[in-house]
């Protein structure tokens, strides 16, 4: 995998802000990565397809939200230091505000029996969207038998045993890493 | 105030937890704001984490509602700081890093390693909302739905939550 180099075009540090402010604003209902490509690959350029996907694995391994963790490698690989703040300030900034109000507003009103039913709903959709996330994740990352060890693994730890999420992932993730460890007789693990 | 200090700890370690996206540290965030901290109940954090799911921009920005729920405006900013400061510089070095770390053979490993980990991780956070908000058959036919449609269409997540609140009033606010 290799990581693109130079920045193709020149952006400045409020094209780059007012790109990542308007995927923070207009992605409602998730999905921001789709967001974000159709930003900066369609319609400022500032990554090729290929570029984009390299920056997206990079994202999904370090810790961090993947669409704050994009905006970061985004914004520092046109602009340096600056260029990752307002990239991440930008993309954070409508939804901060939007979850600041709805916080402020259920302070007032969240105990009325109308908003508790409406929660209900809301809830439990919710629980739906997040399994839907879940599985398609998982169709795209699982590609072999042995990963679903590792998957079980972590849900008995938290689901089952109850253990700090934490340990799980250091603990399971130590062993995966050892399972898939490099061997000086085979080619190594599958390329993803 | 006094609760400032701890605020920023918790959503930094928080912030940590995130691999593959905020929904692994949710039996986490669970555990410290409600079980240890006290800052507000199951049922509040839920909701919450509900509406994020739907709102603008990164799916964790729930978080402001936990800070402004402890400590109002300053409570909000400290929780942000702690959630996204931390990670970014991370981030940053590691994104600087990578390119070296071309050739590193441990480099795939850790890449195979943590993938089904975070699907793990991502599952068992499922469970935990789950179970504190599927509260009988009624809301477990409004997950299952929306569940099905959003693996079967393409229709946006935002639509069905809101038409999830509209089924929680047919069926919790007639009664």
């Amino acid at each position: 995998m290799v990581v693109p180099s130079a920045p193709p075009v020149e952006a400045t540090l409020s094209q780059i802000f007012r790109a990542f402010l308007l995927v923070g604003a207009t992605s409602f209902g998730g999905g921001v990565m789709a967001y974000l490509r159709s930003s900066l690959v369609e319609k400022h350029g500032w990554l090729d397809d290929e570029g984009f996907v390299q920056f997206l694995a990079m994202s999904q391994s370090l810790p961090g939200l993947n669409s704050t963790n994009m905006a970061v490698l985004v914004g520092d690989r046109l602009r340096g230091t600056p260029g990752a703040i307002v990239a991440t300030v930008g993309i954070c900034l409508p939804g901060a505000f939007l979850m600041f109000f709805v916080g402020m507003l259920h302070r007032q009103h969240g105990a009325r029996p109308l908003v508790t039913a409406a929660f209900h709903g809301v809830t439990a959709a919710a629980v739906g969207l997040v399994a839907a996330v879940a599985l398609q994740i998982g169709r795209k990352v699982l590609t072999r038998v042995d990963d679903l060890a590792f998957v079980a693994l972590a849900v008995i730890g938290v689901s089952v045993l109850h253990q700090s999420v934490l340990i799980v992932l250091f603990v399971v993730s130590a062993l995966a890493v050892w399972w898939y460890r490099p061997r000086d007789d085979a080619p190594g693990p599958p390329a993803r | 105030m006094s609760q400032l200090p701890a605020l920023f700890w918790v959503f930094a370690y928080l912030s940590l937890l995130t691999v593959g996206g905020g929904l692994a540290a949710f039996p986490e965030l669970k555990a410290l704001t409600v079980e240890r901290y006290h800052w507000l109940s199951f049922q509040e954090l839920i909701r919450f984490y509900s509406l994020g799911q739907i709102a603008p921009g990164p799916n964790m920005m729930m978080v402001t509602a936990v800070g402004e729920h402890v400590a109002g405006v300053i409570g909000a900013l400290v929780v942000v700081i702690a959630f996204f400061g931390p990670t970014g510089v991370l981030t940053l070095g590691t994104g600087r890093l990578w390119r070296r770390l071309e050739g590193w053979r441990w480099r795939d490993p850790i890449q195979c390693g943590l993938a089904p980990v975070s699907v793990g991780l991502l599952v068992a956070g499922a469970i935990s909302l789950a179970k504190g908000a599927l509260i009988g058959p009624t809301s477990v036919l409004i997950a299952g739905v929306v569940f099905l449609l959003l693996v079967r269409t393409k229709i946006n997540p935002a639509v069905l939550v809101l038409c999830g609140a509209g089924a929680g009033l047919y069926a919790f606010g007639l009664g």
